[in-house]
Order: C-alpha cells, then structure tokens, then sequence
C-alpha cells in the first residue's frame, strides 16, 4: 500500500517542475494491489485482475445457460433460475468484465503512451476503481436477496423488471438498478479522469496528430460516455423509483410510458458498444504495425473515423426498437444513420488490411489475437448491416441471430483484442515475458471456441428462435448443441490463459524495455516502469507514431534514451 | 496498393481478375442458399424479406472473402522469415485509396437502405399506430392503405402467459389462431400486463404489444398450414412457454371453422404457464426464485392445440 500524502501535479507546467514523489521509497511490494493506490499503473492492474475474477463468474453462468439449452425443455434448472442467471450473465460481462478491463488498460496505456507520470486526477481514479467492487458486491449480494437476483434482463424492460413479486424494497431488481447506477458513476468518473488526461498531459512535442491512436479511440469512447451515460443512469433511477416509492415513469396503468425506458437505456447502450469496441480498434491499430513491421496505413484517416463513428454512434440508437412501436418514418432514418456506421468502420478495417499487405507479418500471440479478431469483426459487421436492414431486423429480432452478432462483436473481436492487449504489453507492466506456446494453444481453443458458439446462433435466429429461451421446440436442438460444445470449449480456453499469466508473472523470463521492438513511448521505459513514469525526463515528440521501416526517431535523444535502458538491463 | 510506377503485372491482373470472378461465383451461391436457412414463407411478407437477405448475404459473402483472401494471402506470403526482425517498405498511405474505399461503402449501403425502405413501403405492416399522423379517410373505415382493406379484425390479447384471439364479428374466441388464405387480416394487439412480442416466424413478421395501448397491424398470409407463434420480448418466468399455434386455413375451412366454434361453449383456453405453475405449487420447498402467479387461462370457445407438429 503506498497512500499518496501529497496531491499530485496536475498541469503540465507543474509537472516538470515537481520533483518526484516515489524516488526514495523502498522496493514496491506486491500488497499494493490490494489497497488504495494512486499510481494509475496498480489501478490498472487491480481493474483487470479485478475484471476476470468477474469473468470467470460471468463465464460459470454462461456454462449454465448453455448447458440448460443443449436439451429442448426446461430440465437443468429452473425456469426463474435460467432467467436470473442470463440477467447476470449479461450484466457482469458487461458492467464488470469489459468496462472494468478496458478501464484497465486505459490506465496502463494513456498515461505511459502520452508520456504522462499518472492520470490527471489520482485520487478520482482510486474512487472510480474502488467502486467496482463496491457494486460488484451489490450484484453479486443479490443471489442471495429473497426472491433471487434481477431476471428480467440486462436491458430491464418495464414492465417485467417493476412487477417484483414478493413486493420486498430490497429485491434483486432493486440492488440491480443501485448496481448500474453505480456503475454509471464510476464510469463518469473514470471518463472525465481520461479526458482529461488525454487533453491536458500527453508530451512535448505530441501533438493530437502525433499521439498514438489507442489513444484517440480511448479519447473517442470516453467522450460517448460523457454524453450517454447520464441518459442511462438517469433512466435507470427512474426505473428505480418506479419499482421502489411507486411513480408512473413508465407504468402504463399510472399514465407512463414503458417504451421511454427504451429511448433512455438505448441512448446510452448502443453508443456503449462502441466505448467497447472503439479502444479494440486501438488495440489493433496499435499492434498491426509492430508485427506487420510497417506504418499504420492512413494514420489520420484512422484518427479521424473515431470520432465519425461517436457522431453517428449517437444518432442510431432506435435501431433496436424496430418492432417495439416506432413510427415507419423514424424505422427509415434510423436504418440510414446505422448504414452509415459502416463507412467509417470500413475506413479502419481497410486501413489494417493496407498495414499487414507487404509487410514482414510475425505471428506472435497478440498479432493471432489481432487477426482472428479482425476476421471475426468482419463478420459481425456484416450481420450487422442484416440487422440494420429495417425488414430484415423485424425478422430475427430479439432471436438468437441478434445474440449471434452481438457475441461476435463483443467477444469474437471484443475480447479477442483484449487478449492480443494483455498479451503484447504484458511484458511492459509486469517486466515479465509471456509464454508464446500457452499463448498459441489459448488463441487456438478461443478461435474455434468462439465461432462453433456463435456461428450456429445465426440460422437458429433465421429460423426464428427468439433469445432469452429458457425452453424451445425440437427443430432448433442441432443448432443448440453445437452451440452449446463451443461454449464449453471457451470455457476450457481460459484455462492456458490464467496459468500463462500466473506462471509467466511468477517466474517468466524477465523482459527488456522493448521486446516487440515497437514504437512508441511506453517502449523508452523501463520494465515495468518505475511509479511515475518519465517523472521529469519526459522525451520530446517529434514524429509520427508507427514510423516502422522509416527510420525516424519518435523523441529526441532517442539513441541516446535506449542505450541506457539497455545498460540498465544489462546490470540488473 | 503499390505507388510505384512499375508497368502493370499482366499474370497478376489475370489472376486476380479470375479469383474476384470466383468470388462471385460463390457468393451468388450462398445468396441463393440463403433462402434455406429460413422458415417456409407463409406470408405475402416472405418473399420481400427474404429476397432482401439474400441480396445482402451475396454482398456481405463477397465482402467477407474478400477480406479474408487478402488476410490469407498476407499470412502465407507476407511473412518474415525466421529471425528477420528487419522493417517492411514503409507505405504510409494513399488518399486515392481512402477516396475509394470511402466511397464504395458508402454507395453500397445506401443502396441497401434504399431497396430496404422500398420494401418498408410496400410492406406497409404498420398500420396507422403513430401518436401523431395525418388523418387519412380510409382510417376511418378501419382500412388501411390502397387497396388492401382488411377482410377481417381480430383482436390478440397478450398475457403472462397466454395468448388470446377474438374475432369480435364472429363472437369467437380461442388460444388457437386461425387465418383465411390470401385474405388481408388486422389484428388489434394489446397486452394486460408487461410487453409482449407477437411473432410469427414463418410470416417474417413481428410487432411488440404494449400494455396501456392498442396497436393495429395487418398481414397476409399465403400458404395453407400449422405455424407458430412466439412470444418474442421477454415477458417473464414462462415467457418461453408462451407460444400458440396459427392455422392458415382456407376461406371455406376457415368459414367453417368459425361457425362450428361460435356454437362452442366457454372453457379454459391453453396456459402451459398455468399447468406448470401448479406443478410447481406441488413441490416442496418451492424450486428456483420468486415468480410472478400466470394469469388465469382465458375462457374461449376454442382452445386449440399448441402441441400439435407444425411447419415452421
């Protein structure tokens, strides 16, 4: 634990002139990680440790879920269990998986790459992480509430989720909406805190146009969260209310509107799949150059898409209230608006085709990650025009065709990255290497894993199944089963995953400052680095990230810089 | 993707050219496959929609391997040799390229939008729900636009967990759909508790009911047979046991269906919730979490059979 006793510096003015803070502190012991640290490089890790211990209790239920629709009836649990576990299932995966672990990764990666010594607010980092566990535990204390925990979604539709049948104040329902709410706060917090950063401490010398493109995207995404997630906290307490001290927000019999509770949460959750899959985007802009050993194809093009698909990600949200009682004229704008997505997405997926072509590929584990997550990407946008497609969506709405693309997306290209993430900057946080062997065979049993589990959900939706089944008639079995063995099969996938990252952190081979070989500021540190970074010696930017092949240096001194991380290597 | 000036690689363009060709060619094929993966169309809905889908899996096929001939061929030429750690030519960009591949998306989907809302028009499934719209004459009379005037109005009540059809001209009720051949039909759709989905697979079509509101929606079905109908926005414990049947039959078997059911007396229609909820009573303790009680079954003159095989 290392409580910080004095406020940090929080201009870049102030920070150069700071001396720094931790030079004479002894040895960082590994107990830190389990207090209030201020040092966004232990956030970053609490976030992600913290976010597959939720993984794994999020991937429990989807086992569960599967295991229920391998067979027709409703025969391993019980009808309310299934929903309850397939409410949770979708809100820890979300709420406590992947926005935690992003946020992970947001606070490794913002600060080392933009040549910061931490984030612009410390303690409103520590106050953000520390409130995941707080509502982690709310949810997770729910199984245990009388009645059982919230069943009627992660979307929580009035009237099903106000209707609380045993009528108690502390329902699941009830710790459910304090949980997103939350959970919400958190996130504005943790948002304004990376904005900030982005916008007021990257380096001398990076100008917007130099800084690298996680960055952007992570600027891009946190600014939709500023927008959104006040729409959906708000529309959440609402609900609250409605449930718990009886107002008629969205109680029909009171004179409220169910379908406005659709408009508040759907402002905010569309335009959260891209605060998903924006920074993965990053993750893969990032990566493609270093094992593909060229520049980013069209860096600006790709910088400037971000912030086109948060324009566009704002103006599409009625796309998943097609058939809830829209009128045909909104049903057509929004088709037009959600089309549209696709150009700018189409701008990034061409640009990492045009970085791999010619390139000199090595397919290390995170660059497997990246390409299997661009494939599946690929794919998922596609269903994604499908689902667009106002007749289309009438169709296979709400069926297990949305639950197919929606998988694609969020762990097809989602999670994919994330992994190719931990995988490549591992070695910088913890200044351990990574075993590529375990690594392979992860990527390997996730690859297939996660297309025989998805795949067969699409001609199930096609045939008209609807989601959220806790039963179904003998005609869509086949599908279900082989669906159901690539589930299983992912859930055997994180199995090399954790003993990679335990054993490697344990007793991995020690890494040098830079073994990808990459560019980049967080490369011109030591691993793993030291509490505050560059602390004063904060390297002047002078060109371009991803200068692969081009033999320009990214800093001043750079030679220089590396000579003595190297000397340093050489006498530890 | 190269900018030098090297005069053009004839075997390549061949190549290329024939590889694009059979990607066609495979496309064109899974497109047409496509009409497979669905349920028989048994509605005038069915076609359109499925001939959009196709349209767009030939597209979105093409796209798809395309993207992926480029990713295999990259991984199996682009590859350093081992323990080359040297850097590729630096290709930083090209502004024709993003040009291009900005604009072809974009006319692409465009294109898809437009047919899509060509197919909104004449589809023409949502009847005149709006909160606000202009007044339309035909409105009056209960109709709807053009010339398809619906034959018949049938009121579908939605329950936790049921479902119940009234035929208010015949004075029958059911928990057992029935539907002329070839007739436009209106159904008046509304919920008496939470939101429901009536979907009906095989027709291609879907609306939610929303309790605290009467929504009209028309449809017409084309083929004679046993479909289902699905409950599609989760409305609970037994929300996938809330399913009923619908009979296409034709116009004398349907006449004829409604006679014989209006001289039925009143009785309990079909709630798999209902049965299983008394199961569950039976049981002690109580299995699983809290549950809201089924609504009783509806009384009806017909209560149908959803257990019978259907076609989709």
């Amino acid at each position: 634990m290392c409580p910080d006793p004095m406020p940090f510096p929080t201009t870049p003015e102030a920070m150069t002139t700071t001396p720094s803070l931790h030079q004479d502190q002894p040895p960082l012991s590994w107990t830190r990680y389990f207090g209030f640290s201020t040092d966004a490089k232990v956030i970053g890790i609490q976030y992600i440790v913290l976010a597959f211990f939720f993984f794994l209790i999020g991937g429990f239920l989807a086992m569960i879920i599967r295991g229920e629709l391998i067979t027709p009836p409703a025969d391993l649990v019980d009808r309310t269990v299934y929903n309850g576990l397939y409410t949770m299932h979708g809100t820890i995966m979300l709420f406590l998986f992947i926005f935690p672990v992003l946020n992970g990764l947001n606070n490794l990666l913002i600060p080392t790459m933009i040549g910061a010594p931490d984030m612009a607010f410390p303690r409103l980092n520590t106050a953000a992480f520390w409130l995941v566990p707080v509502f982690g535990l709310l949810l997770i204390a729910s199984f245990f509430v009388p009645g059982g925990p919230a069943y009627s979604g992660w979307w929580s539709y009035p009237p099903v989720s106000i209707q609380n049948p045993l009528g108690n104040l502390i329902s699941g329902q009830s710790l459910w909406l304090l949980a997103v709410a939350l959970s919400g706060v958190s996130s504005i917090m943790g948002a304004i805190n990376f904005v900030t950063t982005i916008l007021r401490m990257r380096a001398p010398g990076m100008t917007l146009f130099r800084m690298p493109v996680f960055c952007w995207t992570a600027l891009a995404a946190q600014s939709l969260q500023l927008i959104g997630l006040p729409a959906l906290t708000g529309g959440a307490v609402m609900l609250l209310f409605d449930l718990t001290v009886g107002t008629s927000f969205y109680r029909p019999e009171g004179g409220g509107d169910p379908v406005l509770y659709q408009h508040f949460f759907w402002f905010y959750s569309h335009p959260a799949v891209y605060v998903i899959i924006l920074p993965v985007f990053g993750v893969f802009s990032e990566l493609f150059p270093v094992y593909s050993r060229k520049p980013l194809f069209g860096y600006v093009y790709v910088c400037l898409a971000s912030f086109i698909i948060v324009g566009l990600g704002l103006i599409v949200w009625v796309h998943h209230m097609f058939p809830s009682g829209v009128t045909m004229w909104m049903r057509n704008l929004f088709m037009f608006t959600t089309m549209l997505i696709a150009v700018p997405t189409g701008v990034k997926v061409f640009a990492w085709l045009g970085t791999i072509w010619r390139g000199k590929l090595q397919l290390t584990t995170p660059m497997l990650f990246c390409l299997g997550g661009l494939i599946n990407f690929v794919f998922s946008g596609i269903t994604g025009i499908m689902l667009a497609t106002v007749p289309i969506d009438i169709h296979v709405s709400n069926t297990y065709f949305v639950v197919g693309h929606f998988h694609y997306v969020i762990y097809g290209a989602a999670v994919m990255g994330i992994f190719a993430a931990i995988y490549h900057w591992f070695p910088k946080f913890t200044g351990r290497m990574p075993y590529e062997g375990l690594g392979k065979l992860h990527f390997v049993l996730t690859f297939i894993g996660a297309n025989l589990n998805f795949l067969p959900m699409h001609p199930l939706g096609l045939m008209g199944m609807p989601r959220r089944v806790s039963s179904y008639d003998p005609e869509f079995a086949f599908w279900n089963v082989l669906a159901s063995l690539g589930a299983f099969l992912l859930g055997v996938s994180i199995i090399p995953f954790l003993l990679n990252m335990i054993s490697s952190w344990a007793r991995g081979p020690k890494a040098t400052h830079n073994p990808w070989n990459a560019i980049g500021l967080e490369w011109l540190l030591p691993s793993p680095p030291p509490v505050e970074n560059f602390e004063e010696h904060v390297p002047t930017v002078i060109s371009r990230p991803y200068g692969y092949g081009t033999g320009l240096p990214l800093v001043e001194h750079q030679a220089e810089i590396e000579r003595q991380l190297t000397l340093q290597e050489a006498s530890a | 993707m190269t900018p030098s000036p090297s005069p053009i690689n004839r075997p390549a363009v061949v190549a290329v050219s024939l590889w694009v060709g059979l990607l066609i060619g495979i496309s064109r094929w899974v497109g047409l496959q496509s009409y497979h993966w669905f349920p028989v169309q048994a509605s005038n809905a069915a076609p359109l929609v499925d001939g959009l889908f196709s349209f767009e899996t030939t597209i979105g096929t093409f796209v798809f391997l395309a993207v992926a001939s480029v990713m295999a061929w990259v991984i199996l030429r682009h590859r350093a040799e081992k323990y080359d750690a040297s850097d590729a030519e630096p290709i930083e960009g090209n502004t024709k390229l993003e040009i291009i591949w900005t604009a072809i998306p974009f006319v692409l989907v465009m294109a898809i939008a437009v047919y899509a809302m060509k197919v909104n028009t004449s589809l023409g499934v949502l009847g005149p729900m709006e909160h606000i719209h202009l007044a339309d004459a035909r409105e009056q009379q209960g109709g709807y636009p053009g010339d398809r005037l619906p034959a018949e109005s049938i009121e579908v009540v939605a329950r936790q967990w049921s479902w119940e059809f009234r035929y208010p001209e015949a004075g029958v009720s059911s928990t057992e759909l029935h539907l002329p051949l070839d007739q436009p039909v209106t159904f008046r759709l509304v919920s008496e508790d939470v939101l429901h989905g009536f979907y009906i697979p095989a027709f291609r079509l879907k609306q939610d009911v929303i309790p605290g509101r009467a929504i009209n929606f028309n449809l017409t079905p084309t083929r004679i047979g046993r479909y289902r109908l699905r409950d599609s926005q989760f409305s609970g414990t037994w929300f996938a046991a809330n399913q009923a049947d619908v009979v296409v039959d034709s116009q004398d078997d349907y006449q004829a269906w409604l006679k014989q059911a209006a001289a039925l007396p009143l009785q309990a229609g079909i709630s798999d919730a209902v049965v299983e909820y008394q199961q569950r009573l039976q049981q002690t303790p109580t299995p699983g979490w809290a549950t809201v009680k089924p609504a009783p079954p509806p009384q009806v003159n017909v209560p149908g059979s959803n257990a019978l095989p259907h076609d989709a």
